[in-house]
């Protein structure tokens, strides 16, 4: 496997020439979402300027040839997380459209009713938790989770009182987006299996960042996002296993999704068609396409191994500094490039604001996670967040941007 | 250009709030919470507005504002307090392009700054439509005021 060229790797992301407030950008925030390559850009102006045309309907030039691009782009998003067929792709708008696609059909799919349970976590995006509770609500099904130990690590202490043969689905994060823990959800899967549950994650944090292979992982269903992948925004993808697709009713009615509608009924078509209802993100599936052949051409291993030297220079980086909490593992191991901190005695925004001034960008916050907050009795948190093209250089100025708010507020 | 929005003045009441705290008796209370970034405010007012308690968590922004509420609008006439109410939120919205009135406002000018801001134009504001509503459910009659 050959190292990163981080240099070669930011040539290709015009975004990074860029100043702030007359520093040069240090992108911290690609947890938020991910900056964007030339190869990517090209692509989507290529789609438009040269095959626009609407898919899977027009028998002329044009249409079959954004057809054949729009389908190239889910087999190239199927083979990037090993997936057994590109129709096991479901494309979607985001993590959230994907997460609430199974959520919506489960109801009925799995025949959901009062006693049984949900299972999902403290450390959820709420992406992965709203849809459960609404899906809870609906249903009359009960609602479970797993806490989060004081280093940030999924507590499995009651797995087995936690997922039981009433347990339905198991629904987890893989990547914490706000204290960057990878979850080993291998115990979880072998008990939900056990059960008979399903088991669905959440991997918008770690499909971008680390090879997958959804057999290795062992989930029936996954969700992620192309814009933190490399992608533009307004594409994500469901991946499910065959046969549990097959199963699911349609979740949007409309254009494309339909085998034959009369006035009276209509039948469905066949997955991933019957999910993706009306015109698609054509482009956009064209753009997380290229994405997928960029980061495939780094290779995924070393652009993990790349974010886990961040992530150290980081981690020992912001705990030389007097004043500096961080939350999540201390470690890099079993952590992703994501870290989150508190600055004694300054409130997140403010830290943010600051950082800015000197073209540091950083998120603040509750990073749309509030219960891992309140788990770790703070409002909000300062999130640095790395990505292929991040320097240590990068996370020098982070940290004299961190001095001069101590400095600032002193 | 960041120093003017953490002023001197704001960093001071940040760090030393002026009667900050929820006290009884009150007429009226609101609480107004920021959802994106999970800033809150208490504000009780009494009917005369001789009291305006508050208590709240969140950046130097809306908490500094708080207590600069307290001191500019406590014991004053309703329908002044709704002059400076209605002030303080026209130079919050003016996008930095409003002279402010250092009579009217005090050290509420120093929030100027923040003007220029946008994202943090609600921080600043937190606190005063919170007082608003508190106003309003205490039956302060003058302190009509738009936003």
């Amino acid at each position: 496997m050959s190292s990163l060229d981080v240099v070669k790797v930011r040539a290709d992301f015009p975004i990074l020439q860029r100043e702030i407030n007359g520093h040069p950008l240090v992108y911290l925030d690609s947890a938020n979402t991910s900056q964007k390559p030339r190869q990517v850009l090209d692509a989507m102006r290529d789609q438009y300027e040269r095959h626009n045309a609407n898919v899977s309907r027009s028998v002329h030039t044009l249409g079959t040839e954004a057809t054949t691009a729009y389908e190239g782009a889910r087999a190239k998003v199927a083979a990037f997380i090993g997936a057994a067929s590109p129709d096991e792709i479901v494309f979607t708008k985001n993590s959230s459209e994907a997460i609430n696609l199974l959520a919506y059909t489960s109801a009925e799919f799995l025949s959901l009713r009062p006693g049984d349970e949900i299972v999902v976590s403290e450390m959820e995006h709420h992406s992965n938790l709203v849809p459960w509770q609404l899906l809870c609500q609906r249903t009359g099904a009960t609602l479970r989770w797993f806490g989060i130990t004081d280093d940030g690590r999924l507590d499995e202490s009651r797995l087995h009182e936690l997922v039981n043969e009433r347990t339905k689905l198991v629904s987890l994060v893989h990547v914490s987006n706000i204290l960057g823990t990878i979850n080993d959800v291998s115990r979880i899967v072998a008990r939900a299996r056990e059960v008979g549950a399903l088991v669905m994650l959440d991997c918008s944090q770690s499909v971008p960042h680390l090879p997958t292979s959804v057999a290795g992982l062992g989930a029936d269903f996954i969700a992620f996002t192309g814009h933190k992948m490399l992608g533009p925004t307004g594409i994500g993808a469901l991946w499910g296993r065959a046969e549990l697709l097959d199963r699911m009713p349609p979740f949007l009615g409309g254009g494309s999704m339909i085998e034959t509608v009369t006035m009276e009924k209509t039948t469905f078509a066949p997955p991933p068609a019957r999910f993706e209802a009306g015109t698609p993100p054509i482009a956009q599936a064209i753009g997380l396409g290229a994405a997928v052949d960029y980061l495939s051409a780094l290779d995924m291993r070393a652009v993990h191994r790349h974010e886990q030297e961040i992530t150290g220079y980081a981690l020992k980086t912001l705990a030389d500094i007097p004043g500096v909490r961080v939350f999540g593992p201390a470690t890099p191991e079993g952590r992703g490039g994501t870290v989150s901190f508190a600055v004694d005695g300054v409130h997140p925004h403010d830290v943010g604001q600051i950082l800015d001034d000197l073209g540091v960008e950083v998120r603040v916050g509750h990073h749309c996670a509030r219960p891992v907050c309140a788990r770790f009795g703070v409002a909000a948190m300062t999130r640095a967040s790395f990505y292929l093209y991040t320097t240590t250089e990068e996370i020098d100025a982070l940290a004299r941007g961190v001095e001069h708010v101590r400095r600032v507020f002193g | 250009m960041i120093e003017q929005l953490y002023q001197e003045i704001i960093l001071d009441h940040y760090k030393h709030p002026r009667g900050r705290g929820l006290r009884e008796p009150y007429a009226g209370e609101a609480h107004h919470v920021n959802p994106t970034c999970g800033d809150e405010v208490t504000i009780r007012v009494t009917a005369d507005l001789s009291d305006i308690s508050y208590d709240g968590l969140g950046c130097s922004i809306s908490q500094a504002s708080a207590s600069v509420l307290h001191e500019l609008l406590t014991g004053v006439p309703p329908g002044e307090a709704a002059r400076i109410h209605a002030a303080f939120v026209e130079l919050m919205q003016g996008r930095g392009q409003i002279e402010p009135d250092e009579e009217l406002l005090g050290d509420a000018v120093a929030f100027a700054g923040v003007a220029k801001y946008p994202a943090r134009v609600k921080c600043a504001l937190l606190p005063w439509m919170a007082f608003k509503d508190a106003a309003a459910r205490a039956g302060v009659g003058a302190t009509e005021v738009t936003a």
